[in-house]
């Protein structure tokens, strides 16, 4: 199969591979995918509390070349966007930028749920602080 | 002298043609271009010369006597014409075959249309070594079993089959035994008299000679198969192949087979050793690793490890000047994992995180120190960027995590 320049070169230069603190209430992390098929993205935001804008993005993927691409380019695109326009990011929008073929778009879908599901979980933590009951939106281990 | 790239370690899709092979071909194309089944001048008889040379070639290869030997287009075609052959010219005895759910897919879906057709078919499971249990190929058996098919070693995982077991269950209950053999034939010994098969199916490509050329090996006594022919015309071919015979790739496909012949225990020595000398380095340097399906029961050149928590595309990208396979879904067309790993119970995961490889007649030492220097490279910084390793270092269970599917 052929990839396009960007996806080798996120491939062989991820930005922001790493973990923040998951425990931090001004981080919120997205655990989507399984293993049984293939890919797990987890993907992490630390939002500033002052001015509720992303100072920081970190992933970590299991996955083909494609899935481990737009889950980079999806942490450099969230850095210095506020939590609402990170949750308008679409996955077209990383199947352009990376030129992804047809049978790789699940991956960009993948990244799009794993931005929704940080931001959820963080949106999650804020309201629990408040004394609001929250719904977990990530994978978790069973009871 | 210098080691070129890329490296090909994947000699279970295809190998490279011999260069003896080829100079054998060569005539063949040109000078003595003659039909073999003209009966009535020169160019024919050289031509018929050329391929009962080659007959005895094969035959020698695997315990046959030359009128045995049945040429094909290839194993697909082999194996198509064994099952749907057998199926039809012995109906009124039988409606039932049992094969192995690990077969290649010429086996699998050439039973599955005799399905369509009204047949019964027993699809085998496998241990976890990836080789069926002889105790329930005996449950499987009925009074309506005509045949029995199961490949002599797999293309995936390398791992032989217990086929003097089936064979010598086969001939006591009276039914028929196919084998495609393809990847074991020129390999490992083959004798079809001492496994007791009845019909063998080999190919040219998978042991230095060309492509588009393979053999049916078709039992004349004790007992003398049968076959419904599947392609019909000038009846060459004792009337189960018509077609013109391709006489330049019979010919490779001879010599090929005499090369195998005369080489094979000095290959089988020298990549065995190759072969475990991979596993060892790979083992040495990266925990964590599976290799999947019997290493006692194993072709010498062959090999498939799961790497797990790295899944099996980002491992082939990170590796692109070698040659290998992967079970992994995203380098299948069908965009599933690979179902003989699937069948072996190992989980669908360390499917996706799987490598095969296939060492071959050129493959040297210098080639497999610099796979397993660049294969631990490429595996350590894949970990470092996968959820799971990290996931699992923290004391996690995956198995016991709810995931969040799509």
């Amino acid at each position: 199969m052929a990839y396009s320049n960007k996806v080798i070169d996120h491939y062989e230069n991820p930005r922001n591979v790493g973990s923040l603190p998951k425990d931090s209430t001004h981080v919120g992390t997205g655990l989507v995918g399984a293993p049984e098929c293939g890919d797990v993205m987890k993907l992490q935001v630390l939002v500033n509390p002052e001015t509720g804008i992303i100072d920081d993005a970190k992933f970590k993927t299991f996955g083909c070349g494609s899935a481990i691409a737009s889950s980079s380019l999806a942490t450099e695109w969230l850095k210095g966007k506020t939590v609402d326009q990170a949750l308008a990011i679409k996955n077209t929008d990383i199947v352009a930028e990376l030129s992804l073929p047809p049978v790789k778009i699940h991956c960009s879908v993948l990244a799009e749920d794993a931005i929704k599901a940080a931001i959820a979980d963080y949106k999650s933590k804020q309201e629990k602080d408040k004394g609001v009951p929250a719904t977990a939106t990530h994978a978790q281990p069973n009871a | 002298m210098t080691m070129k790239l890329p490296i090909y370690l994947d000699y279970h899709a295809t190998t490279p043609v011999d260069p003896r092979v080829v100079e054998a071909m060569l005539p063949y194309f040109t000078q003595q271009f003659g039909n073999a089944a003209s009966r009535n001048h020169a160019f024919g008889w050289e031509a018929e010369e050329a391929v009962e040379n080659a007959r005895k070639q094969v035959a020698d290869l695997i315990g046959a006597s030359a009128k045995e030997v049945i040429f094909t287009s290839g194993a697909t075609e082999s194996n198509n014409l064994a099952i749907k052959g057998v199926a039809e010219m012995y109906r009124e005895k039988g409606n039932h075959v049992i094969t192995c759910v690990t077969e290649h897919k010429a086996v699998i879906d050439t039973c599955k249309k005799l399905e369509k057709q009204g047949m019964r078919v027993t699809y085998l499971p496998v241990q976890k070594d990836g080789r069926v249990n002889l105790d329930e190929l005996r449950a499987a058996i009925t009074d309506k079993t005509i045949l029995i098919t199961i490949m002599t070693a797999n293309n995936e995982i390398g791992v032989l089959q217990p086929i003097a077991g089936i064979g010598a269950i086969a001939k006591e209950k009276g039914i028929l035994f196919h084998t495609d053999a393809v990847q074991a034939v020129g390999k490992v010994p083959v004798n079809v008299n001492e496994l007791k098969v009845d019909l063998l199916s080999l190919s040219a490509h998978k042991m230095y000679g060309p492509k588009g050329v393979g053999a049916l090996y078709v039992r004349r006594r004790n007992p003398r198969v049968l076959l419904s022919e599947q392609i019909s015309g000038g009846g060459h071919e004792r009337g189960m192949r018509s077609g013109t015979l391709n006489v330049p790739g019979i010919v490779g496909l001879g010599k090929a087979a005499e090369l195998c012949r005369l080489e094979m225990a000095a290959d089988t020595d020298r990549l065995s050793k190759l072969r475990d000398r991979l596993n060892a380095g790979l083992h040495k340097n990266l925990d964590e690793l599976y290799v999947n399906g019997s290493m006692e029961h194993r072709l010498p050149h062959s090999l498939n490890i799961s790497f797990a928590y790295v899944e099996g595309e980002s491992l082939l990208m990170g590796i692109n000047d070698v040659a290998v396979s992967s079970g992994s879904a995203c380098t299948s067309a069908s965009l599933e994992p690979s179902y003989v790993l699937k069948a072996l119970g190992a989980g669908d995961d360390l499917a996706h995180s799987s490598i095969r490889f296939g060492l071959g007649r050129w493959t040297t030492e210098e080639e497999v120190d610099y796979v397993i220097e660049k294969l631990t490279n490429v595996v350590r910084r894949l970990r470092e960027m996968s959820p799971l390793y990290e996931m699992v270092k923290e004391g996690v269970d995956l198995s016991k995590m709810q995931w969040v599917t799509h």
